[in-house]
């Protein structure tokens, strides 16, 4: 009923295709996903098992050409499988998230014929899980002013430093790491690396206790030493920085989509709630107290999507999104922050417990404010795009 | 190995059923359809069939232009193409099984799966009716499925237990949940089943055997009582289980 409405009230058409492909993975999340999802995030467990399903089911190299292992899909595409993930359980669509936006995409638009070769099939299959190292400890929203560096010794990269919040870090066998090559260029001296667990020096340490999204893995990647072949450098020296910031454009059409599944899972668990709790001898819903949220909470979504699809359908067509994909992202992460909050005021105390979904939701949204480009930094990269109009 | 499933396009199991003005339907608007979930496993089953000996799964479905929909659900699966046999409005099961069976036998299938009844009209006589007319073999609700040259082992669920039977090609058999766990369509599979085809032929239905008089709504459950909240309210909850509900 509530998929019905959505259809209808929503004025980008899907094609039949893309009906089919979202209501796989919605029927998958709800009957192979829900189940679980408390269990994994009280264990803060990672749900290998599933992302490998999901890889033979080809969710995890959505975006990458069939020819190398991928489904050779767009962003519509990408952007309704993370919404339907989301609904159920955002960790495991941040997971999926991640490694298909940040280093699989990374791989494909900025690796050579070789290098995509040797390890897109892998990725985009899900046999392996991918990680993408950019931010440090010392080193955030201000990106350029990371530490690791990477010095060319005797044909090779000698790379030492450390990355930090990663997704994946503990589980990801091939990652992309940004590094400094030259120190004096600034911004024009990060380059970025293909590297893993298989390289003597790399290792995976401190899996962070989070406060939501417990079931993806986030963790601490070190450098000491670490040898990587010449031929790990993805795209020329000096360009990882642009190459970056061209990913995370990308994925910030994913963040929004997150946000939007979000919401929706929180605003459908209030719908269902509020029409069944009595309170004076009436459901809640039936006091314009609930109502007013929930409208809000709709009304937000149906926003929020437009922005989020507007972008996805950009990126499709080619057209430049660096100014509609940060609305999107800013946009819908933020009524998804409202809209878990509103979800758990109308559980009540319910709400505060774990037996109810919404505790979850308003854990797990804070990320969405914070990953990918904070909402202060997307209302910068707005500003700043204004300033150049 | 030439394999048919007959599959079913049938309201989603969550659906409030509200009854149409002419009594000969349900309301359509804010109903999702499916593929019939006992139809799952049959497909699965087929596909498991194909995958070990070869051959070929053709779906076959009897509806309207939409259940080209559960069609290409079943070809995203795996299944190799499909054909509709179109009607209009409701056909009764023998009239279905007919025209099921003569599309069968064009085909040559000589191994016919279909879920043990669809979850719509619940007759669960498809299977058998279309066995008869074709002259095959049949098993039904069928848990275990081993075949093997044309020798054919199948468990079926009975009450309290399982009953073990043989026979042989051609063979009908109607699936129950339990035969297998139906695969979740990849990405690949979707996206090959817009290409995969689908005839489209009018349903041979023949004499119609039974008509729709009119849909009807149960009657309403009556509400929940509460007797008490504390243990001094378990001697009258048991003598109401036991003389007025008589489950006890």
């Amino acid at each position: 009923m509530i998929e019905e409405s959505v259809e209808s009230r929503f004025i980008i058409g899907f094609t039949e295709e893309q009906k089919v492909i979202r209501d796989t993975i919605k029927d998958y999340a709800d009957h192979v996903i829900r189940p679980k999802v408390m269990e994994f995030d009280e264990a803060q467990e990672f749900p290998l098992a599933i992302l490998k399903e999901l890889g033979e089911m080809g969710f995890m190299g959505i975006l990458i050409p069939e020819q190398y292992g991928g489904s050779g899909l767009g962003y519509v595409e990408y952007a309704l499988i993370i919404e339907e993930l989301a609904k159920v359980d955002p960790s495991i669509a941040l997971s999926v998230a991640a490694h298909n936006g940040l280093c699989t995409n990374h791989l494909y638009l900025f690796g050579n014929e070789e290098q995509r070769e040797k390890y897109l099939p892998d990725l985009a299959s899900g046999r392996v899980i991918g990680a993408w190292g950019l931010t440090e400890p010392f080193s955030g929203s201000d990106a350029a002013a990371m530490k690791t560096t990477a010095v060319k010794e005797s044909g090779a990269w000698m790379v030492n430093g450390s990355k930090n919040f990663i997704t994946h870090g503990t589980y990801a066998d091939t990652s992309v790491i940004l590094a400094i090559t030259n120190k004096e260029k600034g911004k024009k001296g990060i380059s970025a690396f293909i590297a893993g667990r298989n390289y003597d020096g790399y290792s995976a340490s401190k899996k962070e206790n989070k406060l939501g999204m417990r079931a993806s893995d986030t963790a601490q990647l070190s450098f000491m030493n670490l040898r990587l072949p010449e031929e790990n450098l993805l795209g020329n020296e000096g360009e990882g920085f642009i190459q970056a910031m061209k990913v995370l454009e990308g994925g910030r059409i994913s963040i929004a989509a997150l946000s939007c599944g979000l919401a929706q899972g929180a605003l459908d668990a209030s719908l269902k709630y509020s029409s069944e709790r009595v309170q004076f001898g009436k459901s809640i819903n039936s006091f314009q107290g609930i109502q007013f949220k929930l409208a809000d909470m709709e009304t937000n979504i149906n926003a929020a999507r437009l922005l989020t699809y507007q972008a996805a359908v950009a990126k499709d067509n080619g057209q430049p999104i660096h100014d509609i994909a940060p609305k999107a992202k800013l946009f819908a992460s933020e009524i998804a922050e409202k809209a878990a909050s509103e979800a758990v005021q109308i559980f009540g105390g319910y709400g505060f417990t774990k037996d109810y979904p919404v505790e979850k939701f308003y854990r797990d949204v804070k990320l969405l404010t914070i990953g990918e480009g904070t909402s202060e930094v997307q209302r910068i990269v707005i500003a700043r795009n204004l300033a150049q109009e | 190995m030439n394999i048919a499933v007959c599959v079913s396009h049938v309201p989603d199991t969550t659906t409030k059923i509200r009854i149409a003005a002419d009594k000969q339907n349900i309301e359509q608007q804010g109903v999702s359809y499916i593929l019939n979930p006992y139809d799952e496993f049959a497909i699965e089953e087929a596909l498991k069939l194909k995958e070990k000996n070869g051959g070929e799964v053709v779906v076959i479905s009897a509806g309207g232009e939409t259940s080209k929909e559960t069609i290409r659900k079943a070809l995203a699966m795996g299944a190799d193409r499909g054909v509709l046999l179109k009607t209009n409005g409701f056909v009764d099961s023998i009239s279905l099984a007919k025209a099921l069976a003569e599309e069968i036998k064009s085909n040559g299938s000589e191994i016919v799966l279909m879920g043990k009844q669809s979850i719509d009209y619940d007759n669960s006589i498809t299977a058998q009716a279309a066995a008869e007319i074709l002259g095959y073999g049949c098993v039904t609700v069928c848990v275990d499925l081993k075949i093997d040259g044309t020798k054919v082992i199948a468990e079926r669920e009975i009450e309290g237990g399982r009953e073990v039977v043989e026979t042989s090609l051609p063979v009908v058999i109607s699936a129950q949940k339990g035969l297998n766990n139906p695969r979740y369509p990849a990405i690949k599979g979707i996206m090959e089943a817009k290409r995969k085809p689908i005839a489209e032929k009018d349903a041979a239905l023949g004499k119609v055997h039974t008509v729709l008089s009119e849909l009807k709504l149960p009657s309403a459950k009556n509400p929940g009582r509460i007797i008490g909240t504390d243990s001094s309210a378990v001697p009258e909850l048991v003598r109401l289980l036991r003389e007025e509900a008589k489950v006890i």
